[in-house]
């Protein structure tokens, strides 16, 4: 049930985004003012259109691609950084790990969205950026998991056992340590993934982030709030896209936790 | 016990200190600090002097001592758009968002807690999959958009409740409602598999064993067991509500301490923003603190590990 649903969610969300120019003749950006705030269901446009008579099936679906596209890059990025911080820590122990853990620790005193969006207001708008920022908040989670990890992996006695055959330090660590942590970084990717996503769409809703008109589903949202009276479905499709991808790589997560490490259930 | 107490007092303490230097160097990532400083209509001419009388001509070492001697007698400076003290304005916005935050975790409590004894109970039957489902929905619901769609059918279509502000009872139910919703799905998570865990404890048959009626199973030997593990990450997860509160107070145009951030944010009023942040961050790691002393109060081993 959860492996179904979530791969069917999170499939959905990758064909949107990829297939989108082919899924609906609409530009996303094209204005057309005779056609504007029509309702859901109005021949031609069946999400309806926008204030400005843009295609709002066109504009969620060309949101998909903004998003996944935000959640890979910050997850790609975090994954790099956090996880061979958090590699290298555990492995030398020592003073890397125990700055490491300091840094750590600074980092989670500040929620994660407060932390995301002061750095996205600091260092300015845009795609770059706000992954830039989301990479900066959520980097920590993977150090933490991975150094955690390597610590007991090492004390196994393969480990011991290569590092006696007089395996260098390099070598222990990538062939050796690296496999047997990667499902955890894995399984940590997936559960951020959505975080990753949802924040992206809170800070660009907040005014920060990715602007409009570019199609994001976070500005969607924010651009909505001035037509909530008058047109409801400007704000609940791209809001329901958004629920439902983070709801399908949310299941996915839970599903290869359960699979791959069963130690991380809380 | 008492060391416990003294370590961890101490990390704390260094924290603070660490998140207060972050909040320094964070404001330093955007380049020149001026221009996050000065009101936007600022004459150029005016810049250099002001650049001068903020002390932002000093060597980068003796700023950042000035700013921590500030921050922690709880000078960070005047907002640049009320002209007044910037940490006075956050404390001013602190029971607003202490309402709201309260409320959440009432309502958390309130739902969350019984929702998820019951699924650990009535394992894998029709309520525990609707239960389930019904936590997993409400953790992958962005609550900003869960705001707007209860203010269209609230307030908009049926007219029962106002869309926004602060004021009577019925002011509060939506903000609260949005900021519990995320924490009650974490929380009734955390309480069934805590459950699950314990009643396939032995002394849980035991119990049913020699003739103890289900209630007092469930009630007294198992939700008491379960609630230190539910407790500790209840409270980590608490400190959320803050994050989350930035979001729900600006939707709902709820005066509290997220949505003057948002709004120090948005004016470039980085005093603020400052004294803003780094409130959070020293709220947030002292309630880190009490859930961990909690912890090792109720759990001794806990304090032999640190």
């Amino acid at each position: 049930m959860k492996k179904s649903l979530g791969l069917a969610l999170t499939l959905a969300a990758v064909v949107a985004a990829g297939a989108a120019p082919w899924l609906t003749p609409h530009d996303p950006l094209r204005a057309d003012f005779a056609q504007s705030l029509k309702p859901p269901g109005t021949p031609g446009h069946p999400l309806g259109t926008d204030q400005l008579g843009r295609d709002v099936l066109a504009r969620v679906l060309h949101g998909a691609r903004l998003a996944l596209f935000i959640g890979v890059c910050t997850v790609l990025v975090t994954a790099v950084v956090g996880g061979g911080l958090g590699l290298v820590a555990g492995f030398v122990e020592r003073w890397p790990s125990a700055v490491l853990m300091r840094i750590a620790d600074v980092q989670l005193s500040f929620p994660f969205i407060l932390l995301a969006l002061t750095i996205n207001a600091i260092v300015g708008l845009g795609l770059r950026n706000i992954i830039l920022s989301l990479s900066a908040a959520g980097w920590v989670v993977y150090a933490r998991v991975v150094r955690g990890e390597v610590l007991s992996v090492k004390q196994r006695d393969f480990v011991h056992a290569a590092a006696a055959l007089g395996v260098g330090r390099v070598r222990l660590l990538v062939r050796h340590v690296l496999p047997n942590v990667a499902p955890s970084i894995i399984v940590v990717a997936s559960l951020q993934f959505s975080q990753f996503i949802v924040a992206e769409a809170a800070i660009s809703f907040l005014g920060f982030g990715i602007q409009p008109p570019t199609p994001a589903w976070g500005s969607m949202l924010s651009e909505s709030r001035d037509f909530l009276y008058v047109a409801w479905w400007l704000g609940a499709f791209p809001g329901l896209a958004l629920a439902l991808t983070a709801l399908g790589v949310n299941l996915l997560g839970d599903w290869l936790r359960d699979t791959l490490d069963p130690k991380l259930r809380v | 016990m008492r060391r416990y107490v003294v370590s961890r007092l101490g990390q704390s303490a260094l924290v603070v200190l660490l998140s207060l230097t972050a909040v320094f160097g964070m404001v330093r990532l955007g380049g020149d600090p001026v221009l996050l400083f000065l009101p936007m209509d600022i004459q150029a001419k005016d810049v250099d002097e002001f650049r001068e009388r903020l002390g932002f001509n000093d060597p980068l070492l003796v700023q950042y001592g000035r700013f921590m001697a500030g921050a922690l007698r709880g000078d960070f400076g005047e907002s640049l758009r009320y002209r007044r003290d910037a940490l006075g304005l956050v404390l001013e916005r602190l029971p607003a968002t202490l309402l709201l935050a309260g409320s959440a975790v009432v309502l958390t409590l309130v739902v969350a807690v019984p929702l998820g004894v019951l699924t650990a109970v009535r394992r894998d039957t029709a309520v525990d999959h609707l239960g389930t489902l019904a936590a997993v929905l409400g953790q992958a619901t962005p609550g900003f958009w869960l705001g707007l769609m209860l203010i269209y059918v609230f307030a908009v279509q049926l007219r029962w409740l106002p869309t926004g502000g602060m004021g009577t009872p019925e002011h509060l139910v939506m903000p609260s409602v949005v900021l519990a919703a995320f924490f009650a799905a974490r929380v009734t998570r955390l309480t069934r598999s805590a459950m699950l865990d314990v009643l396939n404890e032995e002394f849980i048959t035991t119990a049913r064993a020699k003739g103890l009626g289900e209630g007092r199973v469930v009630g007294k030997h198992t939700l008491r067991n379960a609630a230190i593990p539910i407790v500790t990450l209840a409270g980590l997860e608490a400190g959320q509500l803050l994050g989350g509160a930035v979001i729900t107070e600006t939707i709902f145009a709820w005066p509290g301490l997220g949505r003057l951030t948002v709004q120090a944010l948005l004016n470039r009023d980085f005093p603020v923003v400052m004294a803003a942040v780094s409130f959070t961050s020293v709220v947030y790691t002292l309630l880190n603190l009490a859930v961990d002393l909690t912890y090792g109060w109720l759990d001794p081993r806990v304090r032999v590990r640190a």
